[in-house]
C-alpha cells in the first residue's frame, strides 16, 4: 500500500528541496552571462570594501623614486607619473565609482519611480504636462545634460552625483509610467480609493511596490551608466578632482601623453571601467529575464 | 459655492431607520468623451454609459441591477461610489448629496459605502498580506489605532467571513478564488459600512463557491444590518438574493419592480426577452417552450437610437417609439416600466 506521503505530488516542491548551492548552480547554468555580471559586481564591491587591506600603498601619496615603473614585481600594474601604484588607485577607484554609481542610480531611479507612478495615477492634464517635461529632458543626450549640470554647479563628488541623477529621473519616470498605467486599471487601486486612502498612500504603498520589476532593472542599468558617466565627467575634468582616485581621472593627463611609452597608465583603469559597466549591464539583463515572466527563456 | 459651511459628516451609528431611504440616485448621467487631436483635444462624441438613471434604496433591502454587458450597470455602481464622478445628476446618501463634496470631504463617507469587486484575483494587492489588507483601512480611518486590537479585529472579520484567523499571514496568491473573494468581502466590512455595492461579486466564482458566497452575503446582511446594491447578470442569483430588481438597457432603467413581481410578471419587452433567455434545467421543458430571441445587436452607446433606445429590437415598437423618450410609469404598485405600449 502506498504511504500517504507518496500520494502527494511533490514535483513542484523538489525545486525548494535542493540545497542553496545546487539552486545557485542551476541558476548560473541558465544565466551564464548574468552570473558573469553578478561575479563582476561582487568583485567590485569586495575590491571597494577591502581596498585598504589588499594593498600596502597609499593611493594619494606621491613617491618620486618609483615614477612610471612598468608593471611587474612590487607594482603589479605599474605606477603613474607621480609614482603612485596603479593597482591601488584602481581598487580605491572602485570605491569612488561604486559610491557615485549606487547613490545616483538609487536616488534617480526612486525619484523617477514616484514621478512615473504619480503621472500614471493622476492622468489627464497632470500626466500630459509631466510627460512633455520628460520629453524635453529625454531630447538631450545623457552626457550633454550631465555636462550642463556640472558646468552650472562646478566639479566635485556631490555635484557629479546631482549631474548624473538629473538625466536619470525622466528616463526612469517614462519606463515606470508605462507599467503603472496598466496597474492603474486594476481593481485593487479602485478598492484603495473606495477605502478613502490618500493619493500619497495609494501611489507609494499600493502602486509603486507593484512596478518593482522595471524599477530594479532600471536601477542596475543606471549603476553601470552612472559609472560610465562619472568616468566621462572626470576625464573631461568636470567630475572628481585629483588626488581622489577615480578611473576617469586616471585616463587623462599623463596617461594621454605617455600612451606609447607607458600604456599601463591607461590600460588598467580603462579595463576597470569597461568591466564594471559590462558587469552591471549583464546583471541587469539577467535580472530582467528573471523578473519578467514574458521574457523568461524556456 | 455658498458660504463656507462645514462639510456634512456622517452621523455616528446607523443614522437611518430600517425601511427608510438610505440612497437616492437622481438623473445620474455619466458620459465618457471621445476625443480627437494630440495636444488640443476636442470632443467628437460621448459614450453615454449611464444616461438618466434614477432609483432609491431603502435601508436593509437589496436592490438588484441587471442587464447585459456594457449596459452601464458597473458605471452606475462606480458613480455611486464616487470612483467616477458623474457628468450630472445626484447621489444622495443619508440625505447628503455626495456630488457636492470635495474628495477630502468625501473621506468620512467612504467608510459608509463600500464595494466588493467581481474578480477576486485582481481586487487584492498582491504585495500585501491579508492582515495588512484588512488592517490598513482601520488604521487610516483611526477606527482601531492599537495594533494588537487591530489584529484581533482582523481575526474576527476573517472568522465572520468563514476564514481561519491564520490567513492573516498569507499573501493573496496563496489562496483560492473563493478564499480571496471572502477576503474581499472582509475588506468591504472592515470599516463598518452601512451600504455595500456588490459589483458582479459572484460572477467570477464557480457554482458551488457562488452558493457559499451568496449565503455569506445574506448572513452578513442580517448580522450587520447592511443594504446592498447587487449588480449582476445572473438572473437566478438576483431572484434569490434581491428584494427589488432594476433592469438596465443601454444606460437607462427600463423596468423596476419587486423581485417576485418582476420575475412572475415582466412587462417591458426587454425584460421579457431577458427572462426567456434564462435556461430551465429540464431539457424536455426547455425544448418545448417558446423562446423569444432578440434580433440584432445592442446599438452603440456612442450614438443611441432616438426615442426609446430599445425600439429597433422591440417586438411591440410603433412609430411613436421613435419620437419621445418613454418615462418610467408606475403601472402597478411598486412596478415601474419605461414603455408606452404595455399596460
Amino acid at each position: 500500500m502506498a504511504t500517504p506521503q507518496a500520494l502527494i505530488d511533490t514535483t513542484d516542491l523538489d525545486e525548494f528541496r535542493k540545497p542553496l548551492g545546487r539552486r545557485l548552480w542551476d541558476l548560473a547554468r541558465k544565466q551564464p552571462l548574468g552570473t558573469a555580471g553578478a561575479f563582476v559586481v561582487v568583485l567590485m564591491a569586495v575590491a571597494a570594501a577591502t581596498a585598504g587591506i589588499i594593498t600596502p600603498f597609499d593611493p594619494e601619496r606621491a613617491s618620486l623614486q618609483h615614477m612610471l615603473t612598468p608593471p611587474g614585481g612590487q607594482f603589479l600594474m605599474g605606477t603613474d607619473e607621480f609614482g603612485r601604484d596603479i593597482l591601488t588607485r584602481v581598487l580605491y577607484g572602485a570605491r569612488t565609482a561604486l559610491f557615485i554609481g549606487l547613490v545616483s542610480a538609487f536616488v534617480g531611479a526612486t525619484a523617477g519611480l514616484v514621478i512615473g507612478v504619480a503621472s500614471a495615477y493622476f492622468g489627464g492634464l497632470f500626466d500630459l504636462i509631466v510627460q512633455r517635461i520628460v520629453d524635453i529632458f529625454l531630447a538631450f543626450p545623457l552626457i550633454i545634460m550631465a555636462l550642463a549640470v556640472v558646468a552650472t554647479l562646478g566639479p566635485g563628488v556631490e555635484n557629479v552625483i546631482i549631474a548624473i541623477i538629473v538625466p536619470f529621473i525622466p528616463q526612469c519616470a517614462r519606463v515606470v509610467r508605462s507599467s503603472a498605467l496598466s496597474i492603474r486599471e486594476i481593481p485593487y487601486v479602485d478598492a484603495a480609493r473606495a477605502l478613502g486612502y490618500s493619493h500619497t498612500r495609494i501611489i507609494l504603498r499600493h502602486m509603486a511596490p507593484n512596478v518593482m520589476a522595471p524599477f530594479l532593472i532600471m536601477l542596475t542599468y543606471f549603476v553601470g551608466q552612472a559609472i560610465l558617466l562619472e568616468a566621462v565627467l572626470s576625464y573631461l575634468g568636470m567630475g572628481v578632482q585629483d588626488p581622489t582616485p577615480a578611473w576617469g581621472l586616471m585616463l587623462k593627463g599623463a596617461a594621454v601623453e605617455f600612451i606609447e611609452s607607458a600604456p599601463w597608465l591607461s590600460i588598467f583603469p580603462g579595463l576597470a571601467i569597461t568591466l564594471a559597466v559590462f558587469g552591471f549591464n549583464l546583471f541587469g539583463d539577467a535580472l530582467r529575464d528573471l523578473l519578467d515572466p514574458k521574457l523568461r527563456s524556456r | 459655492m455658498n458660504a463656507p459651511a462645514a462639510a456634512p459628516e456622517p452621523a455616528a451609528g446607523g443614522g437611518i431607520a430600517r425601511g427608510e431611504t438610505i440612497l437616492e440616485v437622481r438623473n445620474l448621467r455619466k458620459y465618457f468623451p471621445v476625443t480627437e487631436g494630440l495636444v488640443f483635444q476636442k470632443t467628437v462624441g460621448n459614450v453615454k454609459a449611464v444616461d438618466g438613471v434614477s432609483f432609491d434604496i431603502r435601508k436593509g433591502e437589496t436592490l438588484g441591477l441587471v442587464g447585459e454587458s456594457g449596459c452601464g450597470k458597473t458605471t452606475t455602481g462606480r458613480c455611486v461610489l464616487q470612483l467616477d464622478r458623474p457628468t450630472s445628476g445626484e447621489v444622495v446618501f443619508e440625505g447628503v448629496n455626495l456630488e457636492q463634496l470635495s474628495n477630502q470631504e468625501l473621506t468620512p463617507w467612504r467608510r459608509k459605502v463600500q464595494v466588493i469587486f467581481q474578480d477576486p484575483y485582481s481586487s487584492l494587492n498582491p504585495r500585501m498580506k491579508v492582515g495588512s489588507i484588512l488592517g490598513e483601512p482601520m488604521r487610516v480611518h483611526g477606527i482601531e489605532p492599537d495594533p494588537n486590537r487591530r489584529k484581533q479585529r482582523v481575526a474576527e472579520l476573517l472568522g465572520v467571513c468563514g476564514l481561519p484567523a491564520k490567513f492573516a499571514d498569507r499573501y493573496p496568491h496563496e489562496m483560492s478564488g473563493g478564499q480571496r473573494q471572502r477576503v474581499g468581502i472582509a475588506r468591504a466590512l472592515c470599516l463598518n459600512p452601512d451600504f455595500i455595492i456588490c459589483d458582479e461579486a459572484v460572477s467570477a466564482l464557480d457554482v458551488s463557491i457562488q452558493a457559499q458566497v451568496i449565503n455569506l452575503l445574506e448572513d452578513l446582511r442580517e448580522e450587520f444590518d447592511l443594504t446592498y446594491l447587487f449588480i449582476a447578470h445572473d438572473l437566478s442569483v438576483v431572484h434569490h438574493l434581491c428584494d427589488r430588481v432594476a433592469v438596465m438597457y443601454l444606460g437607462k432603467i427600463v423596468e423596476l419592480a419587486e423581485s417576485d413581481e418582476l420575475f412572475d410578471n415582466p412587462l417591458h419587452p426587454y425584460t421579457r426577452a431577458l427572462l426567456s433567455a434564462v435556461p430551465i434545467p429540464d431539457p424536455r421543458v426547455e425544448a418545448e417552450r417558446a423562446h423569444q430571441t432578440l434580433k440584432g445587436e445592442v446599438p452603440s452607446p456612442l450614438n443611441p437610437p432616438p426615442g426609446c433606445v430599445f425600439h429597433p429590437r422591440c417586438t411591440l415598437a410603433v412609430d411613436g417609439c421613435r419620437g419621445a423618450l418613454p418615462e418610467l410609469r408606475e403601472l402597478r404598485p411598486g412596478h415601474w416600466v419605461a414603455c408606452t405600449e404595455v399596460s
